[in-house]
């Protein structure tokens, strides 16, 4: 029960992280690989404005709007002057971006670990199971979260607008969409989750090393490929399968060591099976 | 005054140079079509016109205003819409949805909800099939929500590309009697068409482009009668 609990609250923070690639992905078409490092920028923002004002909530607005920002800066400076080029270009320069982030928060902060309390939540009796109220937080703020954007994508004109840019770039201009306009929203969008996922991880793991965003930032894209990518469901479901294997794995011994080797090798199983991801659809090639 | 002019337009994809000076005007009111062969570049003026693809040379004035630079998204509340090759509706959202989508410049609840409205009672199928996801719908009634769409902007201006393409001869009776419709009711439009004879029997005025230059200008009738036009495009 209580492994399922955290495989949960995990699936949740991937599925928050796996959200941002596969929306950059599917309305930009790009992978942006710089995404797990916003994570740890979060996390670095938590730290300083918790050092400086010791208190969670004003530290999580800051790792929001810092996130945010950052996301918008990287794609108006590193990709936007890219736009039209070739996959591969936007690729190298997102892995740029990625390591100039690593290397600045090394900069500033130096490369020793970090500590990072959100505060100590105790935890309560439910079904006679002990379950930290961290992590129910985490479980309940990452539903919220999911519903909330899952409404504003189906139920808003913007919402709209992005999928309508997602499926036919040309054809949205012709209705009137900004473009650009629109990738700048997602990116703010993508990265805004990020900052909920760097305050959640630290809940879980609360310390920061400047290669934090790393680890979780290909979990959450192998979530988002297992899910299909620019599928937001499939991030979401993708994300929490992952989550829960990966903790129904640590819990038992003889796997544990192999935890890792269990959840890429499920990506592969999956992508054998259905090479478009278990949501993704094939999209007919235009000619 | 005409509402849309065209001036030396030139298009080069890479190095070669698909559109080599063309110039031509639209008249408010008019339905003009441009007819020619695949390959003539009918769809790159098209997209030109738009600035989907960048121009090379040329200016572009719609209403007295230079476009030649504007962007897609900024044409569609100035009045021009494009219903483009292919119809491009969004396959994956419903008729609904799409046709709310060619609003989105426009901000007026009540008057979306009429346009959509008189969207609904021109092809009753759409309001059938209003919650259905766009791409089952039939290859004519696709054609039939792509222009519905681009009217939801309340255009001055609509510019068809190829909108008989792939369609049953039932349906593109249809779409010719809407465009009739449309135009009778105050719509600019600019017709491509590889359908040359049905192009020609609505069009006040026509233009045959071959390979990338103006070989021909007329009205629609004089073009009907014509003896090379007649060989060349409505099979002798």
């Amino acid at each position: 029960m209580n492994t399922l609990i955290n495989g949960l609250c995990l699936g949740g923070i991937y599925a928050l992280i796996a959200l941002g690639y596969t929306m950059v992905y599917g309305i930009a078409k790009m992978l942006n690989f710089a995404h797990g490092d916003i994570i740890m920028v979060g996390a670095y923002a938590i730290f300083s404005t918790m050092a400086l004002m010791g208190h969670a909530v004003p530290a999580i607005v800051v790792a929001v709007v810092v996130c945010t920002l950052l996301g918008l800066l990287t794609e108006r400076v590193a990709y936007r002057p890219l736009r039209g080029a070739s996959p591969l270009a936007v690729l190298i320069t997102a892995i740029g971006v990625s390591y100039l982030l690593q290397s600045i928060a090394q900069l500033i902060y130096g490369s020793k670990s970090r500590a990072v309390s959100l505060g100590n939540f105790g935890s309560v009796e439910l079904f006679n199971v002990s379950i930290s109220i961290s992590s129910l937080i985490t479980l309940g703020l990452c539903l919220i979260i999911m519903v909330a954007l899952t409404l504003f994508i189906k139920k808003t004109k913007v919402g709209c607008a992005m999928l309508a840019v997602s499926e036919d770039r040309a054809a949205a201009q012709l209705m009137g969409i900004n473009v650009n306009g629109i990738i700048t929203l997602t990116f703010a969008i993508g990265s805004a989750l990020a900052a909920f996922a760097s305050t959640f991880y630290l809940m879980q793991i609360p310390s920061v090393t400047p290669t934090l965003g790393s680890m979780p930032g290909i979990k959450a894209f192998t979530a988002a490929v297992i899910g299909g990518i620019g599928s937001i469901p499939g991030a979401m479901i993708g994300g929490i399968l992952l989550g829960v294997i990966e903790k129904l794995a640590l819990s038992i011994p003889a796997l544990a060591p192999y935890t890792t080797a269990i959840e890429f090798g499920l990506l592969i199983i999956i992508l054998l099976v259905k090479p478009t991801g278990l949501l993704g659809k094939k999209r007919r090639e235009k000619v | 005054m005409a509402l849309l002019e065209v001036e030396n337009l030139e298009v080069c994809y890479g190095l070669i140079q698909a559109i080599k000076g063309v110039s031509f005007q639209v008249n408010e009111g008019e339905v003009v079509a441009l007819i020619g062969a695949n390959g003539a570049g009918k769809t790159t003026i098209m997209h030109s016109l738009c600035n989907l693809i960048p121009k090379k040379a040329g200016k572009v004035s719609f209403a007295g205003h230079d476009i030649t630079a504007v962007p897609a998204h900024k044409l569609v509340p100035m009045g021009v819409a494009q219903v483009p090759e292919g119809r491009r509706i969004f396959q994956e959202l419903t008729v609904a949805e799409n046709l709310r989508l060619g609003y989105y410049t426009r901000n007026d609840k009540k008057e979306m909800e009429e346009t959509l409205e008189s969207m609904y009672e021109r092809f009753p199928i759409l309001k059938e099939r209003s919650k259905q996801i766009a791409g089952t719908l039939s290859g004519g009634e696709q054609q039939m929500l792509a222009m519905s769409r681009a009217l939801m902007s309340h255009p001055k201006l609509l510019l068809l590309d190829e909108p008989s393409m792939g369609l049953s001869p039932l349906y593109v009776n249809t779409i010719f009697d809407m465009i009739k419709q449309v135009n009778k009711e105050g719509t600019t439009v600019l017709l491509v068409e590889q359908n040359a004879k049905k192009a020609l029997a609505i069009a006040d005025r026509a233009y045959v482009l071959e390979i990338g230059k103006i070989a021909k200008s007329g009205t629609g009738a004089e073009l009907l009668a014509d003896d090379s036009i007649r060989r060349a495009y409505l099979g002798g």
